[in-house]
């Protein structure tokens, strides 16, 4: 039961951080309308940009600061210099432009980095355990990422629901050159888009560090994580973001933890062995495919 | 009297909030050209969505040939004979003339899961396709890419995909949208050799085409059919007056 | 008989005198790079009769690499090393796998469409590194290569080349004759303009499905040679980043046109070998070569995206 539990937490750990990336990725598919791979370097260059600099400060906090505003501009000078020119362009050039950025970023970290995985630890106040519930204790550091995740969540909402700019971003979702007719400035709002998706895949990065492995290309593996939270949640809403990543935290986190002693239960050991890590590792795309044959559009997609 | 070709009854369709068809009631006969007119934000687009099988009304239903189509597909509807053209040109752009229309003939000429052939010099498909562009008049611009078409030129190749799928009743959406005096008149004589021996239901701004092709004429506004006659009839009715013919006819 | 046609015979005219010509120059390791590229050629000839043709942006295509590369090796592993066997479970698995995945994938279009395949790809690869029995992440060497008792034997260098190189020009043939074909015209002309060609009476649907099996059928083809080349069984095959790279071979070389895919394999292969190995350039470049090549790529579809087969014009072939 305790295990339970604390698998539970995980998954919901593990929703939280890849709703950081799929918030971002999806308001790009949707208002945009652009593919964009590169998210998962962001990802990457927050993971990083929050090690050397807590390395080299001593400061987490600053570490953190530095960590957001470094991707926040790298994101920035990335979608001026290159991705302007693809919003015009068909899917298939956006996906092969965002994939030699791939290419780049992955090979710039690891000129400056090296290529094995570098060491990210968590500041002294945020390690150790928190008691939960009598006799459930679990990693601080991680049920911190949990509330910053909702916290996040619930901050998205209240831009995109009550501000201006969520209004902007809803109208632009719908019908781009009626909102720029009315003078509003699409190429800034845009920026404005990326930007804070950049910042949040980067947050996503810097959360990640200590508990995932920070090396080259492990944007790639979250990126594709974050396709199956956005293909089951549908593109462009925040709500089918958050549904879809908890749903894909939990559904991952539990079956890498449960499905193998549960399939013990009818198998032999050595079946279980070996099917039970096989399986779990396919379960989100097994139940993506499941999601596509009922509902091709996701569970909450973004209304037109 | 001849039996309804296309029956439509009691349709009705929203977009949210906006009711853009009504309850229509619609009855086309065989042989007939019969318009549909109406006012800009009438429900034109809408209704010919219905018909033509890409929207799916809410309510209501339509009856081909005796037959319930209300939830049937475009392509099957295509397939059954009712064929359609678009207001705005929708060819293929980057294949030729003939090859847009013969296309069109493939379709309709047995099942397309052939993988060995070349289907470019089929006679059984560019013949016809030919025939049909000769009819339409555009018999020297076989070979022309459909994107190098002149927009006049482009129309009659819309009109020509429709013949080329021998259909039963044609759906022409605004057939003349975009044309000059000239081109518009070509366009009318050949739609008025077509009369009789076609069905025809044709949704028209241009009251000239429609007062010299329409046998009937429908008026719909504000998602409602409020009156189908002939055209003296229409063009007398007091109601269609005021509501969109105005000072005109 | 058109330009690129012409010069894609003269081209498959050349890589037929490479193997006496490696020989004459004691150069065997062209006749092996040049092998190499004309297995991924065929695996980028098949994309490109979905991609070029039919329009449908898919991600996952390395996944039928992996098929028939995993038919070949699984088989060898356990003792059947008869090539006709293997090669048939390799070509009808990955028309299997690709009917499942496409089922379900080729509904639906646009981003939904390259993210889902994507997906699917990269479970097939958690899937083959999950069996520990074949080496997991690592792969494992190939036991035996296929055996086609006494018609040929693929240990022979030359030999292998030449049916390689006769497997790609029957490939380029049937996919001529496929894209011509009513089929073709079909997939063509739902890629051109689908709202027509549902008007017309023709559902995509179906023959986009059988243009997926198709490719993920020759691709699995490509799957066994290339585990019979590197004569090692390696999951990498099926990464992600491999279905990139097709995709990159089937643009390079001009969208929907026969010979594209081949220039295309050629350009990319030839460029990344030139800026990882070439001794005149700098180390700093070929140490990070995937650095420049991803400024490349960017800079290729950002302002020449019409590849190189476009540069001899022509409209079909």
């Amino acid at each position: 039961m305790i295990l339970f539990a604390e698998q539970t937490l995980n998954g919901l750990q593990l929703g939280v951080m890849l709703f950081l990336m799929a918030a971002g990725l999806t308001l790009v598919f949707g208002i945009m309308n652009m593919v964009n791979l590169a998210h998962g370097a962001l990802y990457m260059v927050g993971a990083y940009l929050a090690t050397f600099f807590f390395q080299e400060t001593g400061s987490y906090l600053l570490a953190v600061v530095l960590a957001l505003a470094g991707t926040l501009a790298v994101g920035v000078v990335t979608e001026v210099v290159a991705l302007r020119t693809l919003y015009e362009r068909d899917h298939l050039d956006q996906v092969l432009a965002t994939f030699g950025l791939i290419l780049f970023f992955n090979e710039l970290i690891a000129i400056l980095w090296g290529r094995a995985a570098i060491y990210s630890s968590v500041p002294a106040w945020l390690s150790g355990h928190l008691e939960l519930v009598a006799g459930l204790r679990y990693p601080l550091y991680r049920f911190v990422i949990i509330l910053i995740g909702l916290g996040v969540a619930v901050g998205l909402w209240y831009v995109v629901a009550r501000t201006r700019l969520g209004m902007l971003i809803r109208a632009g979702a719908s019908n781009r050159t009626m909102v720029a007719a009315l003078g509003v400035n699409i190429r800034l709002l845009y920026t404005v888009v990326f930007g804070c998706g950049a910042a949040l895949a980067g947050l996503a990065g810097l959360l990640a560090g200590p508990i995932y492995a920070v090396q080259p290309g492990m944007g790639e593996l979250v990126l594709i994580q974050v396709f199956v939270v956005i293909v089951i949640g549908g593109i462009g809403s925040i709500r089918g973001a958050l549904a879809g990543a908890l749903i894909v935290g939990m559904v991952d986190t539990l079956g890498r933890a449960f499905l193998k002693p549960m399939l013990a239960t009818v198998l032999s050991p050595t079946a279980a062995d070996s099917a039970g890590p096989a399986i779990a590792s396919m379960l989100i795309y097994l139940l993506m495919a499941v999601v596509l044959a009922f509902r091709p559009e996701g569970l909450f997609p973004a209304s037109r | 009297m001849s039996e309804a070709l296309l029956e439509v009854r009691a349709l009705r369709k929203s977009f949210g909030a906006l009711l853009a068809t009504d309850g229509v009631d619609l009855q086309v006969r065989e042989g007939e050209t019969h318009a549909i007119i109406g006012p800009n934000g009438a429900g034109k687009t809408t209704l010919i969505g219905q018909l033509a099988g890409n929207l799916r009304p809410d309510a209501g239903s339509i009856r081909f040939l005796g037959e319930e189509i209300t939830r049937l597909s475009a392509p099957a509807r295509s397939k059954k004979g009712l064929a359609r053209s678009f207001q705005i040109t929708s060819i293929y752009r980057d294949f030729t003339t003939l090859e847009n229309v013969a296309l069109a003939v493939q379709s309709h000429a047995g099942h397309s899961f052939r993988f060995w052939l070349p289907a470019r010099r089929d006679p059984v498909l560019v013949g016809p396709a030919s025939r049909v562009l000769d009819e339409v008049g555009l018999a020297e611009r076989k070979g022309i890419l459909a994107a190098n078409l002149a927009h006049g030129e482009q129309r009659q190749l819309e009109i020509a995909m429709v013949l080329a799928t021998r259909p039963r009743l044609m759906l022409l959406d605004e057939p003349v949208a975009g044309m000059g005096t000239e081109e518009s008149q070509r366009m009318v004589d050949f739609l008025g050799t077509l009369k009789g021996r076609q069905t025809i239901v044709l949704v028209e701004h241009d009251m000239d085409a429609v007062f010299t092709l329409a046998d009937r004429i429908s008026v719909l506004v504000y998602g409602r059919i409020i009156a189908t006659g002939t055209p003296a009839e229409i063009r007398a009715n007091p109601e269609v007056r005021a509501a969109y013919l105005g000072e005109d006819a | 008989m058109n330009r690129r046609t012409v010069l894609l015979i003269a081209v498959l005219g050349l890589l037929a005198l490479v193997p006496p010509l490696a020989a004459a120059f004691n150069q065997p390791f062209y006749l092996d790079l040049l092998r190499r590229i004309m297995i991924f050629a065929i695996a980028a000839s098949s994309l490109n009769l979905i991609l070029g043709y039919g329009g449908m942006v898919s991600f996952g295509h390395a996944a039928y690499l992996g098929v028939g590369a995993y038919a070949v090796g699984v088989l060898a592993h356990h003792g059947i090393h008869s090539g006709w066997l293997q090669w048939a479970l390799a070509i009808g698995g990955s028309a299997l796998v690709a009917l499942a995945i496409g089922a379900v994938s080729v509904r639906t279009s646009g981003i939904y469409f390259i993210m889902i395949t994507l997906a699917f790809t990269q479970m097939l690869y958690y899937f083959g590194v999950s069996f520990q029995e074949y080496g997991a992440d690592d792969g494992m060497r190939l036991a035996k290569r296929s055996q086609f008792a006494g018609l040929i034997d693929l240990g022979d260098a030359t030999s292998f080349y030449y049916l390689v190189l006769a497997l790609l020009a029957l490939t380029l043939y049937l996919l001529h004759r496929l894209v011509n074909s009513r089929f073709g015209l079909v997939i063509q002309a739902a890629r051109s303009n689908e709202a027509r060609t549902r008007a017309i009476g023709l559902s995509p649907y179906p023959y986009r499905l059988a243009a997926f099996v198709i490719a993920g059928a020759i691709c699995g083809l490509a799957g066994a040679l290339w585990v019979n080349h590197t004569a090692y069984l390696s999951p990498e095959i099926m990464n992600w980043t491999r279905s990139g790279e097709l995709m990159f071979m089937v643009i390079l070389g001009g969208i929907a046109t026969l010979s594209g895919p081949l220039y295309g394999t050629l350009a990319l292969l030839l460029l990344e070998d030139v800026l990882q190995g070439w001794s005149a350039l700098p180390k700093w470049v070929t140490e990070h070569w995937q650095l420049y090549l991803g400024v490349i790529l960017v800079l290729v579809v950002l302002y020449a995206r019409r590849g190189l087969a476009g540069l001899v014009g022509g409209r079909h072939e």
